[in-house]
């Protein structure tokens, strides 16, 4: 199962952050600044696997943004971080070349996507035309 | 910024952003942000009733601070409003707050489940969607048994969307997870499966989820889903990549939803029906075969997805374990990727063989990969993935190639990361006692850890030589060179030390004969590094100096010498005090028979799980000592310890061992320092009697109704008469208790040939004098009668015996358990057979006080527990007897009745016979 779905800058700022299981305010922001420490601490010859705490870090990192997730030990690595970049595409498509400022101003809009593609800590959807169908109709009605 | 935003851009929202982003400090950032929360707050508090469209741009602009990791305390309530929007930007804004921001026992739930149940019956698909992720996201109890009988309606219903069927599949997942009661099986359930058969595969992709969770629980309802699960991965490995919608990513059709299917597969044994069989080996064997067809396109996100699959398929293939051919396969295309220059596919490559290891199939594949994973072992640059080199050589280790891997891993160890270390120490010891030929072998290996990695070997590690030294004799010399020769090093580590000196203690003897390591050079080089020891080094020489008075008598001086120098005897540590003390006064006191006796070598140890094994798994968890728990693929394997025996009592209870100290009472300066704290006092030697009268004293004194006195409490006066006294000392950790038993001499004339139990204790005991017994005791296995003491001297020439109960009850083993109410009452019920009750009403023996009641209780060994019983009056306590072979449960409760002067007290353990001698033992204290 997916715990957690962060993206974090390299300065080590939160940029989105859904959790799949609840965790206290104050623990997230601690969470978050462990992880983004481990990953920015790791160069590019090195695995993207780091086992963290109880659980597994999978991550990409694209130009400055880190796409960390966070899976127990039934997920498969390969296929998280495979998914990781299907949901970038979702992005870049979306938005027709994602960047991190993008996301920060359609925060909400990031949100969809991702709960479009996982609900509860499972992928539930894979296919970028479906995924986006409902946020094109959103579209539309706010155009019309 | 306009062009950033998309959409319907809110303005002040994305000014706001700007704002943010331009924060130049923390404090700046906090200053604006503190701004915006009054703006809204008086927004929200004002007169004027707000459109829809600013709730929902400041409710917006809260998330956001709140994303920003701030904490939000108001807009709940706006955000709630939104959700009866006929907007679907605004519906979709409030339940965004709600799934972030609401946590599952907030007051708003209710208002919230009314917004939620409005939009599920509205038919409108994106409306119900939004609605099912909220259940899914919050998933509280509250909101489970508001919509749980709806959901699993909505998910079969043949006119739902795909989209909602989808919702639907995920939210039943989150409510059956979080209260499983509330997610009755039903008719449903056959229907669920069938959705594998869905025509589009979003909803296959989570009704997979789903099932895997369920079909956990109740495995036998959800068996049709194994055929199912085949067929649909069949088609999907088998197809060509155009005809699956969209589910192809880079030419790799649907992995996600194949990854998953594998994994359902994973809660099953192989299927049962040969069709389903042949057409899932089918599958699997299509999927090894295509990871050696040329890519179909040279993108990475190609061969990720395929090797996503691979993965997964050879897991499934693992847990199988019954296709040779297939686990060969697997083992082959992991050994490919050992040298694959992707580190993932390395990493990954390295913890799948580990497990395929295990298999008594591949395990010979798996050893043909040795040279690389040692070299990986050596050469990969990221610390992760030489862990998993690691673990893997500790998995594929067997008594064929265990010298070069062990060899191998010491290598590893002098520049292995300080992380890591300590495992690696604990997975060397381990693999060195496992499959040691000969124990020359097993000792050079631990020594050589503890030279290269001194700081990593834990207390497990060097406790488990010296009792393997201990118990086998055929390596004690061999252990005696190698450590004397080991401490010659310049500087050594204080483990050595530790090490050198208990093994030369007991058995230097073995190697005095060589001049070269002569008793006088033993003990001049262990006394080189005494200074440089910690306390609890120290004090281990100190026992190795009076061992060695022992072995070698002409040491005695020099050792006496030592002992009696002031920085010991006068050392500020009270235990290498008394030890010097006790020490020095031994030598120089006891006879050397006595000498011989106390400080004989030591009894070979029993044999139980080995430590270090205890360890590993703790700091791994379980299934970590899987390579060595795994005996079926080595049925030969002798351990090491194979030939030493445990006790073996035939009792419930082993005395481990029994040690003692002599200890003289007479008044001397140096008395208190002995530890004599709860000796009882001798009293004044009375006139002797006859002999024929001391015996019917003894049995006279009603043995039974003493021991009872010590049902509550752990020290006292055993037994007295005008000869002797018994005072007894005790102390109990969960199974295991130490006593100590005081036998005072209250006469003038020695007692001769002493001995109580069956070992002797000291050939004399003189005059006032007292001497003392240790006691070690394991508790076994539940027992209803005590362990008898018997106690044989001669007095004046006549001999006495007496035989006595040793107070030690069942109760003693109790751990007191702490728990609420509820868990105290679900318990009890669990205990509701008849035969594991015991209840006993009785007439009040002592006043009827509730302080005394309530200290009684706690003597017991049992937690007492406030606020559970609805009476005051009533005494409820919990705890957890511990023996050796079982643990078992206790639930008491004592009423008393003031009026009456009764008593009724109720026991309700998992085992009969505690139940009803617990409630005997307790009945007999009020």
């Amino acid at each position: 199962m997916i715990k957690f779905f962060l993206m974090v800058n390299k300065q080590g700022q939160t940029r989105l952050s859904k959790y799949y299981e609840h965790v206290e305010i104050n623990k997230r922001t601690l969470l978050e600044t462990e992880v983004i420490k481990s990953c920015l601490s790791r160069s590019s010859e090195q695995c993207s696997f780091i086992e963290f705490k109880d659980f597994k870090l999978i991550y990409r990192q694209y130009a400055a943004l880190f796409i960390v997730v966070g899976v127990n030990d039934t997920e498969n690595e390969m296929a998280i971080y495979e998914f990781i970049h299907n949901f970038v595409e979702v992005l870049d498509e979306y938005f027709s070349r994602v960047v991190s400022l993008m996301i920060m101003f359609n925060l909400d809009k990031v949100h969809i996507i991702l709960d479009e593609m996982v609900l509860n800590g499972c992928i539930v959807e894979t296919n970028r035309a479906r995924i986006l169908a409902p946020l094109l109709i959103l579209d539309k009605m706010s155009e019309s | 910024m306009p062009a950033v935003s998309k959409g319907d851009g809110m303005r002040g929202l994305a000014v706001f952003i700007s704002d943010i982003r331009n924060c130049k400090s923390k404090e700046a950032e906090i200053k604006r942000i503190n701004k915006e929360l009054a703006n809204i707050r008086s927004k929200f508090k004002g007169d004027k009733a707000l459109d829809g469209y600013s709730k929902k741009k400041y409710v917006c602009k809260l998330l956001f601070i709140f994303l920003l990791g701030h904490d939000i305390d108001f807009g709940h309530m706006e955000a709630v409003n939104l959700l009866s929007s006929n907007k679907y930007t605004e519906k979709q804004i409030g339940y965004l707050f709600i799934s972030v921001l609401v946590n599952s026992n907030s007051e708003l739930i209710r208002l919230i489940n009314n917004a939620i149940k409005n939009d599920l019956a509205s038919r409108n698909p994106t409306f119900m969607c939004l609605a099912l992720h909220c259940i899914a996201n919050v998933g509280s109890r509250e909101m489970g048994e508001a919509f749980a009988a709806d959901i699993p309606r909505i998910l079969v219903a043949g006119d739902s969307m795909d989209s909602v069927k989808q919702s639907a599949a995920l939210c039943l997942l989150r409510l059956y997870k979080a209260s499983p009661d509330l997610v009755p099986m039903g008719e449903w359930t056959a229907r669920v499966v069938h959705l594998l058969n869905d025509q589009h595969m979003g909803v296959v992709t989570a009704a997979v989820s789903l099932i895997t969770c369920l079909c956990k629980k109740n495995p036998d309802d959800f068996k049709t889903c194994i055929s199912l699960a085949v067929s649909r991965l069949s088609r999907i490995v088998s197809s060509a990549s155009t005809d699956l919608q969209d589910y192809t990513y880079y030419f790799v059709p649907a992995p996600w939803l194949s990854v998953k299917l594998l994994r359902l597969l994973q809660c099953y044994p192989p299927p049962e029906d040969a069709a389903v069989k042949g057409r899932l080996v089918e599958c699997l064997e299509t999927v090894l075969n295509k990871a050696q067809e040329p890519p179909k396109s040279k993108k990475v996100q190609h061969s990720n997805a395929k090797n996503a699959i691979l993965f997964e398929t050879i897991s499934l293939i693992i847990h199988y374990d019954s296709e040779p051919n297939l686990l060969v396969r697997a083992c082959n295309q992991l050994g490919q990727f050992l040298q694959h220059r992707e580190t993932n596919l390395r990493y990954l490559a390295l913890e799948s063989m580990c497990t395929l290891a295990s298999s008594e199939f591949s395990h010979e594949a798996v050893k043909t990969h040795i040279d690389t994973v040692i070299n990986a072992l050596k050469t990969e640059r990221d610390v992760s993935v030489r862990q998993r080199a690691a673990d893997l050589l500790y998995a594929m280790c067997d008594r064929s190639n265990a010298k070069q891997i062990v060899s191998e891993m010491l290598r590893y160890l002098e520049t292995a990361d300080y992380a890591i270390r300590e495992e690696i120490v604990l997975k060397v010891a381990i693999l060195a006692e496992k499959y040691a030929v000969d124990y020359s072998w097993y000792v050079d290996t631990i020594l050589n850890l503890i030279r290269i990695a001194g700081d990593y070997v834990s207390e497990e590690v060097w406790y488990r030589v010296l009792q393997i030294v201990t118990n086998r004799d055929d390596v004690q010399g061999y252990a005696a060179k190698t450590v004397f020769e080991a401490l010659q090093a310049p500087a050594c580590h204080e483990n050595m030390v530790k090490v050198g000196g208990y093994i030369l203690g007991e058995f230097g003897n073995l190697i005095a004969g060589d001049p070269r390591s002569s008793p006088p050079v033993q003990f001049s080089l262990l006394h080189s590094k005494f200074h440089l020891c910690s306390v609890a080094t120290r004090a281990l020489l100190l026992s190795t100096y009076i061992k060695f008075i022992n072995l070698f008598p002409e040491t005695k001086a020099t050792i006496q010498g030592v002992l009696r120098a002031g920085s010991q005897l006068r050392n500020a540590d009270v235990e290498l005090q008394q030890r010097a003390v006790e020490y020095l006064t031994l030598s120089s006191v006891a006879s050397t028979d006595v000498l011989a006796t106390v400080l004989e070598e030591m009894p070979p140890f029993p044999e139980r799980e080995s430590s270090i094994l205890a360890k590993l798994k703790r700091k791994k968890g379980p299934g970590a000592g899987s390579a060595l728990d795994d005996s079926r693929r080595d049925p030969s394997s002798n351990d090491i310890n194979g030939g030493a025996h445990g006790t073996g009592s035939a009792g419930h209870y082993s005395f481990l061992t029994s040690t003692c100290t002599f200890l003289q009472s007479t008044p001397s300066p140096s008395a208190d320092l002995l530890g004599l704290r709860a000796a009882p006092p001798p009293a004044a030697p009375p006139a002797t009697s006859g002999a024929g009268n001391l015996l019917v004293d003894v049995f006279s004194d009603g043995p039974a109704a003493i021991a009872s006195l010590f049902v509550c409490k752990n020290n006292g006066v055993l037994f007295e008469n005008q000869l002797l006294q018994i005072g007894v000392k005790s102390e109990f950790r969960q199974n295991l208790g130490r006593m100590y038993l005081f036998y005072g001499n209250k006469t003038s004339v020695q007692f001769q040939n002493f001995s109580p139990t069956t070992k002797r204790v000291a050939a004399q005991v003189d005059g006032g004098a007292q001497v003392q017994q240790v006691l070690n005791i394991e508790c076994l296995r539940d027992f209803l009668t005590p362990p008898l003491l018997s106690v044989r001297f001669r007095y004046g020439g006549a001999p006495q015996s007496l035989t006595l109960k040793l107070p030690v009850t069942i109760n003693k083993f109790f751990q007191p358990t702490e728990m609420a109410a509820q868990d105290f009452f679900q318990r009890w019920k669990q205990l509701s057979l008849p035969q594991q009750e015991a209840q006993k009403i009785f007439k009040a023996n002592h006043p009827m006080d509730a302080e005394v009641t309530k200290a009684k209780l706690l003597g017991f060994g049992s937690a007492l527990l406030d606020n559970v019983d609805p009476n005051p009056e009533n005494f409820v306590g919990a705890g957890i007897i511990q023996t050796k072979a079982l643990q078992v449960g206790c639930l008491l409760r004592l009423e008393p009745n003031a009026q009456a002067q009764m008593y009724r007290l109720t026991l309700r353990t998992s085992k009969e016979p505690v139940s009803r001698h617990l409630c005997e033992l307790l009945a007999q204290q009020f």
